[in-house]
């Protein structure tokens, strides 16, 4: 049951969007998040999503992964339409009941807004789709590097990240073995309300806690053993390194963000 | 030879529980390891070879008493990294000292806190994936392995520090009859064909037979040191502190006790069978 939990799902390909260094994508993903809020109309949505199609079919990632990401937010979808349907003024569609509310100038909104929501989940996803989770890391704590000199302990977070992602799976595992556990003494974990329900998680929390403090401190004995000592002259196995490629699509998004800012400025 | 570890009357307590008097897990020890040598410790529960073992690499430091790693004093802090890289330590548990998500980029995990080139990094990681055999699983995700070849993925970090010993403490302890051989037999053949030290803390008879030296421990202290045949062969000791000899050694010293005169240093099944057909006057089969 808690087999198919997962997080920062990664769909492994060989392709362009695969192979673009982390860093790039990342820096990418911020360009068309820029570009995405400076676009006021149909036709500079138009543009942005010619160029999220044109990647997503590059990254080979299917659809039905892209929408199965948009489930989750589909409540939040509804409610921002229908919030910009009704509460914008401006003309009214028709003089019949409850038209009367809703007018052009609501519709032509939620319509951007749903656009803007659903294109921004898809361009996030599509990184995550395609970046396994340590280069994601990587990148994150390469791009994040300068802000040492302020003194954030930037290495700790990547190495906490990714010691994280590293026990997901382990600790899934083990909240399965104790539900079973649990279960064969006559837990109930099915049936009841919601507050009963949450009520019967706790017998399985608290092992679970008790036995990820351990595991946390073995890993830590551990990681000393291995003469782990922090961030200071630490190497990688693997280095990144900007290839012609990153600089060429880094410049595309710029230019995206470039294009979105002067169809603004000409009120296109 | 030279020695790779000593000990010099080492005491270690742990913290006393409130009302209660510290008792010593390790008493006034002193010993000296071989470099090239294979040594494994005994003892059952709460006897002191954990704690023992932890001192090896300056996991814990001695309450009183030295512990020197080739001659490098663990309670100096300027060597503590020096003396971790020299002595690899092997946990019991293999899911909780794997720190990366891939197998390459765990066993990459040592030489990336020593700073080492990348280019070395990399012949480092496949030489070691390659002495325990693990190579074919470079890519592949820790978590979806068997545990002895997890334990094998952690042993093969440890071999990236290129280590003079290795340590293993209990760390066959939760793996299966086959995952404890596996890991037995990289361990033999790294101790055979690198001439690195292995220390082996275990409380499974068996996985003694093929030591140069074996150590028994009991109260903190070592009760008993010798080659597995001597040790072996002092059956009544043995049961004194809670173990047992191999089964072997078992039905010799059975006999034994029926009026016959066997040798009691056959470990092995073919020793024991040579043995005893010798003694009753049939001919050894081929």
């Amino acid at each position: 049951m808690l087999k198919d939990i997962t997080l920062g799902q990664f769909f492994p390909g060989n392709t362009l969007v695969h192979r673009l260094d982390p860093r790039t994508k990342l820096a990418c993903v911020a360009l068309y998040i820029v570009a995405l809020f400076t676009a006021k109309s149909f036709l500079a949505y138009g543009v942005i999503a010619v160029v999220l199609l044109l990647s997503i079919r590059t990254s080979r990632v299917g659809w039905k992964a892209l929408t199965r990401g948009l489930k989750p937010i589909l409540i939040i979808l509804v409610f921002t339409a229908a919030m910009n349907l009704f509460f914008n003024e401006g003309t009214p569609i028709a003089d019949v009941w409850l038209l009367r509310r809703i007018t052009w100038e609501g519709l032509e909104r939620a319509v951007m807004m749903v656009l803007r929501i659903v294109m921004l989940i898809m361009g996030t996803f599509l990184v995550t789709y395609t970046t396994s989770p340590i280069r994601l890391t990587d990148g994150l704590e390469a791009l994040l590097n300068p802000l040492k000199k302020l003194h954030l302990p930037v290495h700790e977070l990547a190495m906490m990240m990714s010691i994280a992602l590293r026990f997901i799976p382990t600790l899934i595992e083990e909240t399965d073995k104790i539900m079973s556990a649990q279960k064969a003494r006559g837990a109930d974990f099915e049936s009841g309300g919601i507050f009963q329900r949450a009520r019967a998680l706790v017998p399985i929390l608290v092992p679970l806690f008790i036995s990820a403090f351990r595991r946390a401190d073995e890993l830590a004995t551990a990681m000393e053993c291995r003469c782990y000592h922090g961030g200071e002259g630490r190497t990688k196995l693997h280095v990144l390194r900007y290839e012609k490629r990153d600089y060429a699509v880094m410049a595309g998004f710029a230019l995206l963000v470039v294009a979105m800012i002067v169809m603004r400025r000409l009120g296109l | 030879m030279a020695t790779m570890l000593e000990t010099n009357n080492l005491t270690f307590y742990y913290p006393a529980e409130e009302g209660r008097e510290a008792t010593a897990a390790v008493k006034d020890v002193t010993l000296q390891i071989e470099k090239g040598s294979f040594v494994v410790v005994l003892g059952h529960n709460g006897s002191g070879k954990s704690t023992l073992a932890k001192h090896m690499n300056a996991v814990v430091l001695p309450s009183s008493g030295k512990v020197y790693v080739e001659g490098m004093d663990t309670c100096d802090e300027q060597l503590l990294l020096e003396i971790r890289r020299r002595v690899g330590m092997v946990f019991q548990n293999p899911d909780n000292q794997i720190v990366a998500n891939v197998v390459e980029e765990d066993v990459a995990f040592a030489p990336e806190n020593l700073g080492v080139d990348t280019d070395e990094i990399r012949r480092r990681v496949d030489a070691a994936l390659e002495a325990v055999g693990m190579s074919e699983f470079a890519r592949h995700a820790p978590h979806l392995l068997s545990g002895g070849q997890k334990q094998r993925i952690a042993i093969a970090g440890v071999i990236a520090m290129e280590p003079d010993c290795i340590v293993l403490d209990e760390a066959t302890a939760m793996l299966d009859p086959a995952g404890r051989r596996e890991v037995l037999s990289a361990v033999k053949r790294l101790n055979r064909e690198r001439g690195i030290t292995v220390v082996l803390i275990t409380h499974h008879m068996n996985e003694a037979e093929d030591a140069d030296r074996l150590l028994v421990m009991d109260h903190g202290q070592v009760a008993m040191d010798g080659t597995p045949r001597q040790v072996f062969a002092r059956i009544a000791e043995l049961k004194a502190l809670g173990l047992t000899s191999p089964h072997t050694v078992e039905l010799l010293s059975a006999l034994n006790e029926s009026g016959e005169l066997l040798p009691l240093d056959a470990i092995t099944v073919e020793e024991c069978a040579d043995a005893i057909c010798r003694a009753f006057g049939g001919t050894v089969k081929e």
